[in-house]
């Protein structure tokens, strides 16, 4: 089970059962809906932004542990950036999950705990889900994102 | 459930006389890989089934010894080849107990299948208010070839709905019967529920309104002898794959007369008798449904496992893989915080369930990482998962070669999957 715990972390079980900011936002003004047809996970991600800068996040929906967390600690991670930091984020954080070279884990903070991902090639799009309604939502897209 | 108990149970499983299952597990040369290091326990039977040494075998033949194209060369591969193939097509019809090899029409899956009926029968049969009646339990392919037809004609689709145990409600299916009924269509056996319909009773019900009746036989053909002229049936339709043949080879089974009257579904080469720029003859049954070089390996892989299963036995199969369920039904019902969804009485192998606070996803990748394969998601049958409240399911579907054993394993699996997310 040693692999298995290196995608089912500690931090990711607890944000998937706790998750943070999982509620509505009353103030936001971007929001933008995540879909993956597939596996049925659909999230929801409220911003208020202002000045260019993320002052409020929150997310609402359902998917697997992978999928929560990362929406979780996603909103955890960008609230209070900028925007554009957080699409650099976003963009580091996607190649961790991915296995790419040129981000170390490490710059990642907390959300390091995805690494793992990268094992397991089919759950990346639930890690990556949240994010790509994030970016949806400060595009200010209004179509749902899809993951296919 | 104590433990004597479950002994008892897997012994009693154990005793069919006349089917050894590790004989069984031996034709599969798959069955002997390990994943993660451990012995594949594979139960993703109903979204397609591993292969017997027959079938490959038979695929190793054809290829190196008979491999031509068909029905139009005068050598001597060529004549081979179109045996083997036409062999095949009897095998099939045999094994339907159809009346005629003309009514056995090979298609790539049962989706081209109805994908086929649609468009041909549909298109010269339904007209603007008719109706076609389908039910909640049915795969995204027995749903949208009639969403296509009924925009294209102006027609209405008709859903019959299910009970909680996912069974059909039949009295509400017959309400939905009437004049303006074309067709209906309904799977033998549901594939995210395991559910089995009284196909008999549907097909005399609908004939009543002279209505035609389309079976999506996908899973039921590789667990229980089907018969097409008991049932009555106009249309029946499987795919091979998911009966130990190769991907990419599936039947259509429809009634002469029916056939005869349909215009062809594709244009092309040997489907038809002359051609000229100012007028197409198109050939006789089967061959004007199958225009250009068809499927011929697949069709003569699909032979050869029919020929499989008879040496086996369907009803010997049928008795153990029901004897797999009833244990692996039991093991799962002892996990605390498991629902099953599809509790039918009348019930082929399949094991669809949700842990409670665990989504299926999650619990997929913690049992591969022990060698188990199911299929997490909605199952093509989207609908089907709307009706029962959930997203998505986890799912455990038996073959022949599945054992009480592998039961023991994915109920071991689910406990570690709990576990994981104490």
């Amino acid at each position: 089970m040693a692999e298995l715990r290196d995608l089912y972390q500690d931090i990711i079980l607890e944000h998937s059962k706790r998750p943070r900011n999982y509620r509505t936002l009353e103030s936001a003004n971007h929001k933008a809906e995540g879909f993956n047809p597939l596996c049925g996970d659909h999230f929801t991600v409220y911003v208020e932004i202002g000045d260019g800068q993320i002052r409020d996040i929150s997310f609402q929906g359902s998917g697997c542990a992978i999928s929560k967390a990362s929406a979780s600690m996603m909103t955890q991670a960008v609230k209070g950036k900028r925007t554009e930091e957080a699409e650099e984020l976003f963009q580091k954080f996607h190649h961790v999950v991915t296995g790419k070279n040129g981000t170390e884990s490490h710059e990642l903070g907390k959300l390091e705990a995805f690494a793992g991902v990268s094992e397991y090639p089919v759950r990346v799009k639930c890690a990556t889900l949240a994010w790509h309604a994030l970016r949806a939502a400060l595009q200010g897209e209004q179509q749902a994102v899809s993951t296919e | 459930m104590t433990t004597a108990a479950n002994t008892a149970l897997r012994s009693q499983a154990a005793t069919q006389p006349d089917f050894d299952v590790q004989k069984v597990r031996a034709d599969f040369p798959i069955l002997s890989r390990t994943i993660q290091g451990k012995p594949l326990v594979y139960l993703d039977n109903a979204a397609t089934t591993q292969k017997p040494q027959a079938v490959i075998d038979a695929l190793i033949r054809y290829y190196t010894a008979e491999n031509a194209n068909i029905h139009r060369g005068v050598h001597t591969l060529s004549e081979l080849a179109t045996e083997s193939y036409e062999q095949a097509r009897a095998d099939v019809q045999r094994f339907l107990n159809a009346g005629d090899t003309r009514e056995i029409i090979f298609v790539r899956g049962a989706t081209e299948g109805i994908n086929l009926v649609a468009q041909t029968w549909g298109r010269s049969n339904v007209r603007s208010g008719d109706e076609i009646v389908i039910s909640a339990m049915e795969h995204h392919s027995n749903i949208v070839p009639w969403q296509i037809i009924c925009e294209q004609q102006g027609a209405n689709l008709r859903i019959a709905p299910v009970n909680d145990a996912g069974e059909l409600l039949f009295d509400e299916f017959e309400k939905l019967l009437g004049p303006k009924t074309k067709l209906v269509a309904i799977a033998h056996v549901s594939n995210a529920l395991g559910t089995v319909n009284p196909v008999r009773n549907i097909v005399q019900a609908a004939h009543q309104w002279k209505a035609r009746v389309l079976i999506d036989g996908a899973q039921a053909v590789p667990h229980m002898h089907v018969d097409v002229r008991a049932l009555d049936c106009d249309f029946y339709v499987f795919s091979g794959h998911k009966v130990y043949a190769p991907t990419g080879i599936g039947i259509l089974y429809g009634k002469t007369e029916l056939l005869e009257a349909m215009p062809p579904y594709q244009g092309g080469g040997d489907m038809i008798s002359s051609v000229t720029f100012e007028k197409t003859l198109y050939n006789r049954l089967p061959y004007k449904f199958e225009a250009g070089t068809p499927h011929v390996s697949g069709a003569i892989g699909l032979g050869a496992a029919l020929g499989y299963i008879n040496s086996v036995g369907i009803e010997r199969i049928a008795r153990h893989e029901k004897e797999v369920l009833a244990y692996g039904t039991k093991r799962l019902l002892e996990i605390p915080g498991l629902r099953l969804i599809g509790t039918a009485k009348e019930k082929e192998g399949i094991l669809s369930f949700v842990l409670e606070g665990i989504h299926p996803h999650d619990v997929g990748t913690i049992l591969d990482q022990e060698g188990i394969a199911i299929r997490t998601g909605h199952h093509c049958a989207q609908p089907l998962m709307e009706r029962f409240g959930v997203p998505a399911t986890a799912r455990a579907s038996l073959a022949l070669y599945n054992t009480v054993e592998e039961m023991d394993a994915l109920a071991n699996g689910l406990e570690k999957v709990r576990e994981v997310f104490a």
